[in-house]
């Protein structure tokens, strides 16, 4: 024999080994996109999981948020990506249509288990009866203020009403020649404002963004009108801030001003609480968003990642994908959950811990999740857009708001009638 | 030279003939590359227009024009073409000009002139991300330097990258300042491959300055200027016609915007594409660009293209 016929025989051994091997053990290959925390989790969740299930092996992959979309655009129809796969909710419509999602197996997740057991909010998961994925976490929106600047200027507390912060605001404000110096309230239409306008401010106005199937625009109203402009008074009539400040154009830039100390207050997600700790140097705390009037009606909105099913899984990795999706979404990967990222679980039967309700940062955000909302978004980008535009249009463009959001209404329609009728 | 003769007549061939082939066969490697990478997805792009993309290919469904008729009634689609015709008038010109005009002061020093293209070269090897993230701190309406500056010689404070009509520019004289050094670098290895005789040629017959410029290094830069300009214009790289990455950077948050007055073709192709994975629509916008480009680049090279003589 020569070494060729020797190396020929090798590769065989090498190759039978492994398809033994492979009969034993299913391999599912897990993605999300990069975020320290939320790896570390999930890694050390695998950990758990592969010990109880000798049978499985997860592949943990992860790609930065900026390419995350188009790995798994080119990869799945290559056939060469994710059993499952993590995703922000919003994305969902348009990943299913176009077939990058399976819906979960009716036996392994009852319709009417994941109803009772889940907060109502991840109904925005379920298109055409089914449930296409499902969240270990969920988040909410509250102010988070700079506890140092408050005490310089005498500010007991955090704001009960709008009122009362645009007040605040104004102290905090520093403007001169034309120039902010600081912001006493950070406004980004393009963060987390246009979802303030679409879901909070809207309905505490008296208006409704959507039809209650989310079907039909609902806010090209005289309310929807008087929402519009009492945010973008902000900046038009009140001065407390601007879009875009401090830095133009850089991810973040309203946190990053936040931390900087260059901005009092920002509307922000529970997701925020981990950069704020990590850098800010001043001391800061959350109070739940302002409303209206000291009895106004609260409201909040409310979004998540989901885990879902690619139709790579077939099978036995369908099987192990479902055993690996049913342990991430368990109570006890949620109380880990919450305790090392900071999002708050996703289910029912943990959100009445007192310990949750009671913390001083996770605190606010937990109270707003009895009235948050989870926009159905069927684009979520052309629908952010939208919102975004209405408010530039009045603060950069002088527009009536009115009229601007007359426009808007015109062109989300427009998204949500292409996306329905398609169907 | 009988036995040479003999022994390639074995296979049949002659030598030269061998040779040749031998030719073609090394560039048959490029060429296979060629068609697999470039080609091939063109084609495959071409197809995708007329469908209703799936993952699942048996669920794709053939759409015909539908996807072109769309774009007609696309407000944000024409508003990216309108932006992109924008950024290529202002952009390709100030490119290629500065550049020339660089390069021709750069040829008259002597002292630091490695210094200064290196000064200019800089930015085109700078990662764009960096340039945006830089630039953004730098035009900050409230705490950015340029503002600042304006300030001292009486000029308002500018709002820059958040104004719907500056933003545009603004864009534009970024992506400028950064592709300017590569054009610096083409006409300076242009400039110095001019014979020096020709200048001492004319010069002995009484030309001087301008016309020495007007009638000998401009026409002997014409091959350099072609390139320049097409460069400019459509190259994946640098081209104004598939700017993008500069966009994005430039407003992450917001990419296009404000109000859509920065965003490009490119851009919003991609947004079709990965944002709302309507790949059929993407690439009908692509194929819509790729006529474009082609249209342009044919048009240049026939309009800029001079035969000279030395």
């Amino acid at each position: 024999m020569n070494m060729r016929t020797w190396s020929g025989l090798l590769a065989l051994a090498l190759g039978l080994v492994a398809v033994t091997a492979g009969a034993q053990v299913v391999t599912i290959t897990y993605w999300q996109y990069e975020f320290a925390s939320k790896v570390q989790m999930i890694d050390e969740l695998i950990a758990e999981f592969e010990a109880e299930n000798p049978g499985i092996k997860v592949r943990h992959e992860t790609f930065p948020y900026a390419v995350f979309a188009e790995k798994v655009a080119t990869s799945v129809p290559a056939g060469a990506g994710p059993h499952i796969v993590n995703l922000y909710y919003g994305w969902l419509p348009a990943w299913q249509r176009a077939g990058y999602l399976q819906p979960l197996p009716e036996d392994a997740f009852p319709t009417d288990s994941i109803e009772s057991e889940f907060a109502p909010l991840v109904r925005a998961a379920k298109i055409d009866g089914r449930y296409w994925g499902l969240p270990t976490a969920v988040r909410t929106l509250a102010l988070f203020y700079n506890v140092d600047l408050f005490e310089e200027n005498g500010i007991s507390g955090p704001p009960e009403t709008w009122d009362e912060l645009i007040s605040i605001a104004q102290k905090l404000t520093i403007y001169r020649g034309g120039r902010f110096v600081r912001a006493g309230f950070g406004m980004a239409p393009d963060g987390q404002d246009h979802h303030l306008v679409r879901e909070i401010l809207l309905r505490q106005f008296g208006g409704a963004p959507y039809s209650d199937d989310y079907r039909t625009v609902a806010y090209n109203t005289p309310e929807g009108a008087a929402a519009l402009k009492f945010y973008t008074d902000f900046r038009l009539v009140h001065q407390i801030g601007e879009p875009d400040f401090p830095f133009p154009g850089v991810a973040g830039y309203y946190r990053d001003g936040f931390i900087a100390g260059l901005i009092g207050m920002i509307v922000d997600g529970s997701f925020a609480i981990g950069a704020i700790t990590r850098s800010a140097p001043h001391r800061w705390a959350v109070a739940e968003l302002p409303r209206l009037t000291p009895d106004g009606e609260r409201h909040n909105f409310a979004s998540f990642w989901m885990h879902g099913l690619t139709p790579l899984a077939q099978g036995a990795e369908l099987e192990a994908a479902v055993k690996f999706l049913q342990f991430i979404t368990s109570e006890r990967a949620m109380e880990r959950w919450v305790a090392w990222v900071g999002e708050l679980p996703a289910r029912l039967s943990l959100v009445d811990n007192p310990e949750l309700v009671g913390d001083p940062i996770l605190g606010p955000f937990v109270a707003a999740l009895p009235y948050s909302h989870a926009t159905f978004f069927v684009d979520e980008a052309a629908q952010r857009a939208v919102m975004i535009d209405a408010v530039l249009r009045v603060i950069r463009d002088g527009m009536d708001p009115a009229e601007s959001l007359r426009r808007a209404a015109s062109e989300e329609q427009a998204i949500l009638d292409r996306f329905w009728q398609a169907r | 030279m009988g036995t040479s003769r003999h022994s390639s007549s074995v296979v049949g061939l002659t030598l030269r003939r061998r040779r040749i082939l031998w030719a073609y066969a090394f560039l048959a490697v490029p060429l296979l590359f060629f068609v697999a990478i470039r080609i091939w997805p063109m084609l495959q792009a071409f197809q995708l227009s007329v469908t209703r993309w799936h993952v699942d290919p048996a669920q794709r469904v053939f759409v015909g024009f539908h996807h072109f008729q769309q774009m007609w009634g696309d407000a944000k689609f024409l508003q990216a073409l309108r932006n992109t015709a924008l950024y290529a008038a202002i952009g390709v010109p100030a490119q290629v000009f500065l550049g020339l005009g660089i390069a021709l002061l750069l040829n008259n020093i002597r002292r630091l002139r490695g210094l200064f293209r290196a000064i200019y070269f800089a930015p085109y090897v700078t990662p764009a991300v960096a340039v945006a993230w830089a630039w953004s701190y730098m035009l900050s309406p409230h705490l950015g330097v340029v503002n600042t500056l304006l300030g001292y010689v009486g000029i308002p404070p500018q709002p820059f990258l958040t104004s719907p009509t500056q933003a545009l520019p603004t864009v534009a004289a970024v992506v400028v300042w950064q592709f300017v050094g590569f054009h610096v670098v083409i006409f300076l290895v242009a400039l110095n491959s001019i014979p020096r005789e020709i200048y001492e040629a004319a010069r002995v017959d009484g030309a001087s300055g301008w016309s020495l410029f007007r009638r000998i290094t401009f026409p002997l830069l014409n091959p350099s200027l072609v390139l320049s300009v097409i460069m400019a214009t459509a190259s994946p790289s640098i081209g104004i016609l598939q700017l993008f990455t500069q966009v994005m950077n430039l407003r992450m948050y917001d990419p296009g915007g404000p109000l859509g007055s920065t965003s490009t073709v490119v851009l919003y192709m991609y947004q079709m594409a990965f944002r709302r994975f309507d790949f059929g629509y993407a690439a009908a916008i692509i194929v819509v660009l790729f006529a474009i480009i082609l249209t342009i680049s044919l048009l240049q090279l026939r309009v800029l293209r001079r035969r000279f003589e030395y």
